[in-house]
C-alpha cells in the first residue's frame, strides 16, 4: 500500500476519520511554511494539502484568495513549493501530501514536468481545481505514470449521471465539496452531507473525504462520522493571515482540537 | 445563425465538439460549474434549431438595437491618409458603425443573444463582469428589458474612474459590486463573477461579455456578434459590388473582432488584422496577449496569456479598459497560429492621436478601443494600391472615454 491508502487504513482501524489541513505554501513567507507545516503534523494531521498559490484562485474565498496574494506577495515561485515539499518529506516520511491548486502553474512547464517534480518531491497526490474530467487528457495521465494519485472533485452539481465521469481516473481519494460555492463561505446542512456521502460510497471504493465550509470540532465531528475523511482548509488559513510568521503554535492548537474531535468520535463508537 | 454548422475544410467550422479551436479553447471550470455549462451547450444548441428563437433575436436587433448600422464610406479619413501615401496608393476606408447600436457599441448584439437563452433555462437572474462599463451597461440594459434581476461586478478601481456608467446601470436596475480582491481590475471582476455564480448556480445566468471563457461561451458570443460580419458582406456587395480587401478590428477578448472576421474566414481573397492594445509598448506595460504572451489555462480556456514563467498571470494595461485584459478570446489565438488573422499591436500614444483625428475629420468620436483600429488603418492603409478597400470596425463610441482622454492629454474638464 501506498502512504496514502495507508494513511486512511490506520485511521479506519482506529475507528475515525482522517483530518486533512490545507494551508498554502509560502503563506505568509517560504520560510515560514515549514514550521506551520510541522504544527499540522503535531496537531494531529492525517494528510495535508499544500496549495499552490495562483494570482487568479477562481474557486476560492477571500481566506485562501488572501493566502495567495500573501504567499505570492513575497516572492514564492513554483520551486519553492517543491522545496518545501521535499524537505517536509524527509522530515514525515509517512504522512501523505497533496498539492491543490489551479491548472496553470501546474501545466505551464507542461504536464510530464509536473508530474516529475511532484515525484521527485515526494508528493502523494494532486488536486487540480480546474481540470475537469473532460479536459484530463494531459494532466491525469501524466501523474498516474508518476504513480502520483489524481484526486478528483465532486459537488452537490454531480449527478448520478455525471458522476462516472469523474470517478473515472480518480484515485487516493474522492474529495466531496459539500456546498455548491467557494471555499470558506457557506456551510451545507449536516443531513445533506450524509446523503452525498451515501451515494458516493455506493458508487466507488474510495475514500470519501468532505470539505467547504468545515470550519469548527463540532463539524468535523459530526462529518467525521459519516466520511473517511474531513478538510479544513479557510479556518486554518485565516490563522495564518492573522498570526504571520508566530502562527505556528495557534495552528497547532487549533488543528488539535480537530483532531481530538474526529478521535472522541472513535470512543463514542468503541463504547 | 445556421451558417456555422459543421462545413469540412472550412475555417467557420470550429470549434470541434468538445469545445477547441486546434489546442485552445476547451472547458477548464470547477466541477461545479461542469453540469451547468453542459447544459448551456444543449440549451443553445436547440435555439440554434429555433427558428422562433432566431426570430425574437433578429427582431430585437431590428427593433430594439437598431440594426443593421450603417457601413459608411470615411472618404475625409481616405482623402488625408491618400495625401501621405506615395502616389496611387491610400485604401479606402469603410467604417462598420457599431458605435449607433442602442447602448454604443456592439455588446449588446451578444447581450440579447445570452439574456434569450437565460430565459429559454429559467434564469431569473443574470450577472456580468466588466472593465469599463460598456458590457455591464449592455447587461443591465437586456436585463431591464426582460425583467430580470441584474448584479454587475466592477473593479473598484473603475467605480471609481467610471462613475457616469455606474449610475447608468443603477438607472438600468443593475446593482453594482465593486470587486477589491486581486488588482481590482477586469479580470478580479471576472474572477469574482465566477466565484458568484458558482455560488448560485441554480438560478444564475452569467452573461459574459466576450467571446472567450470556458465552451460553449467563445462559440455563442461568436455566433450572436456575427451579424456584424454578415451585414458587412450584404452592404459591400451593394455598395462596391465585391468583397472588401481588409478588415481590422480592435481585439481585447476580441468579441467585435470574431463576429467580424468569422463570416469571411473561408474568404481567402479577404486579410484581416486583429488590434491589439499595446499600452506603453511592447517593452513596457501593455495588454498585447499574442505578441507578449504565452498559451496558458484562465477563466475556464486554453488561450494566450500575460504570465510569467511560472503561469502566475500579470497585470495588463491599456488606456482603452475595454482592451485591458490578460487574455484573448481562444479563437483568435488558434487564428493566430495557423496565420488566417495578423495581430498587430497599437500603443496607448497611437489610439489617442486616431481618436483625435476621426473626431475631427470625420465628426465620429470613436471608443478608445476602436481608436487603436483606426490607428492601425492608418498604417496598412497607405501602403495599400488606392482601388483597395479596407473595413474598419468601429466597435464603439467614444463618449464614455472623453475624461479618459482628457487626462491624458493634460486638459482640465
Amino acid at each position: 500500500m501506498d502512504r496514502m491508502a495507508t494513511c486512511f487504513a490506520a485511521c479506519k482501524a482506529q475507528g475515525r476519520a482522517a483530518l486533512i489541513t490545507f494551508v498554502t505554501a509560502g503563506d505568509p513567507t517560504v520560510a515560514a511554511t515549514p514550521a506551520i507545516l510541522d504544527a499540522l503534523v503535531a496537531g494531529g494531521t492525517d494528510i495535508i494539502e499544500l496549495g499552490m498559490p495562483f494570482t487568479d484562485p477562481m474557486a476560492d474565498g477571500p481566506a485562501i484568495e488572501l493566502a495567495n496574494l500573501r504567499s505570492l506577495g513575497s516572492g514564492t515561485k513554483t520551486a519553492h513549493i517543491f522545496t518545501i515539499a521535499a524537505d517536509f518529506r524527509a522530515r514525515h516520511p509517512d504522512t501523505p501530501l497533496v498539492l491543490m491548486g489551479y491548472a496553470n502553474p501546474m501545466l505551464v512547464r507542461g504536464s510530464d514536468w509536473f508530474a516529475d517534480q511532484c515525484k521527485a518531491a515526494g508528493v502523494d497526490g494532486v488536486i487540480c481545481v480546474d481540470v475537469p474530467p473532460e479536459e484530463d487528457a494531459d494532466l491525469g495521465p501524466a501523474l498516474r505514470d508518476a504513480g502520483i494519485h489524481l484526486v478528483r472533485l465532486a459537488t452537490p452539481t454531480t449527478d448520478a449521471k455525471r458522476l462516472p465521469a469523474v470517478l473515472e481516473g480518480a484515485s487516493g481519494f474522492l474529495y466531496h465539496v459539500s456546498v455548491a460555492g467557494i471555499t470558506g463561505k457557506q456551510q451545507a446542512a449536516q443531513a445533506n452531507i450524509e446523503l452525498a456521502v451515501q451515494k458516493l460510497k455506493a458508487a466507488t471504493d474510495l475514500p470519501i473525504a468532505v470539505g467547504f465550509g468545515v470550519r469548527t470540532p463540532e463539524q468535523a465531528a459530526a462529518i467525521g462520522r459519516v466520511a473517511d475523511g474531513v478538510v479544513v482548509g479557510s479556518a486554518i488559513v485565516d490563522l495564518v493571515g492573522s498570526h504571520g510568521d508566530a502562527a505556528a503554535p495557534f495552528v497547532q492548537q487549533f488543528v488539535a482540537s480537530l483532531s481530538g474531535a474526529l478521535t472522541a468520535n472513535s470512543r463514542e463508537t468503541a463504547a | 445563425m445556421t451558417d456555422t454548422i459543421s462545413l469540412p475544410n472550412s475555417l467557420r467550422s470550429q470549434p470541434d465538439a468538445s469545445g477547441h479551436f486546434g489546442q485552445f479553447g476547451g472547458r477548464y471550470v470547477a466541477e461545479t460549474l461542469m453540469p451547468l455549462i453542459l447544459e448551456l451547450e444543449k440549451v443553445y444548441r436547440a435555439a440554434k434549431d429555433d427558428p422562433a428563437f432566431e426570430e425574437e433575436y433578429d427582431y430585437l436587433l431590428k427593433q430594439y438595437v437598431g440594426r443593421p448600422n450603417p457601413l459608411y464610406y470615411a472618404a475625409r479619413l481616405t482623402e488625408a491618409l491618400r495625401e501621405g501615401a506615395p502616389a496611387g496608393k491610400g485604401a479606402k476606408i469603410y467604417l462598420k458603425r457599431e458605435e449607433l447600436n442602442h447602448t454604443g457599441a456592439h455588446k449588446i448584439n451578444n447581450c440579447i443573444g445570452q439574456a434569450l437563452l437565460a430565459r429559454r433555462m429559467g434564469k431569473k437572474k443574470v450577472i456580468a463582469e466588466t472593465g469599463a462599463g460598456q458590457h455591464g451597461v449592455a447587461t443591465a440594459t437586456v436585463a431591464a428589458l426582460f425583467g430580470m434581476e441584474c448584479k454587475i461586478f466592477m473593479g473598484a478601481k473603475d467605480v471609481e474612474r467610471q462613475k457616469p456608467n455606474v449610475f447608468r446601470m443603477k438607472l438600468l436596475g443593475a446593482e453594482v459590486i465593486p470587486v477589491t480582491s486581486g488588482s481590482a481590475t477586469l479580470k478580479d471582476s471576472m474572477n469574482d463573477a465566477l466565484r458568484h455564480w458558482v455560488s448560485n448556480v441554480h438560478d444564475t445566468f452569467y452573461i459574459i461579455g466576450t467571446a472567450a471563457g470556458p465552451h460553449p461561451y467563445p462559440e455563442l458570443v461568436r455566433d450572436f456578434q456575427s451579424i456584424i460580419g454578415k451585414e458587412i458582406k450584404t452592404q459591400m456587395m451593394e455598395a462596391e459590388g465585391r468583397l472588401p480587401d481588409m478588415l481590422i478590428a480592435p481585439v481585447g477578448g476580441g468579441s467585435n473582432a470574431i463576429g467580424m472576421f468569422h463570416p469571411f474566414l473561408d474568404d481567402t481573397e479577404v486579410a484581416m488584422i486583429g488590434v491589439e492594445a499595446a499600452g506603453e509598448g511592447l517593452a513596457g506595460k501593455h495588454a498585447a496577449s499574442l505578441a507578449g504572451g504565452a498559451s496558458g489555462i484562465l477563466h475556464g480556456n486554453r488561450t494566450y496569456l500575460l504570465q510569467d514563467e511560472d503561469g502566475q498571470i500579470t497585470e495588463a494595461h491599456s488606456i482603452s479598459a475595454g482592451l485591458d485584459y490578460p487574455g484573448i478570446g481562444p479563437e483568435h489565438s488558434w487564428l493566430h497560429e495557423i496565420g488566417r488573422v495578423q495581430y498587430m499591436p497599437i500603443t496607448d500614444d497611437e489610439a489617442l492621436a486616431s481618436f483625435q483625428k476621426l473626431s475631427a475629420l470625420e465628426g465620429i468620436i470613436p471608443a478608445l478601443e476602436s481608436a487603436h483600429a483606426i490607428a492601425a488603418a492608418e498604417q496598412v492603409a497607405p501602403t495599400m494600391d488606392a482601388d483597395k478597400i479596407i473595413v474598419v470596425n468601429l466597435s464603439g463610441r467614444g463618449d464614455k472615454d472623453i475624461f479618459t482622454v482628457a487626462d491624458a492629454l493634460g486638459v482640465e474638464m
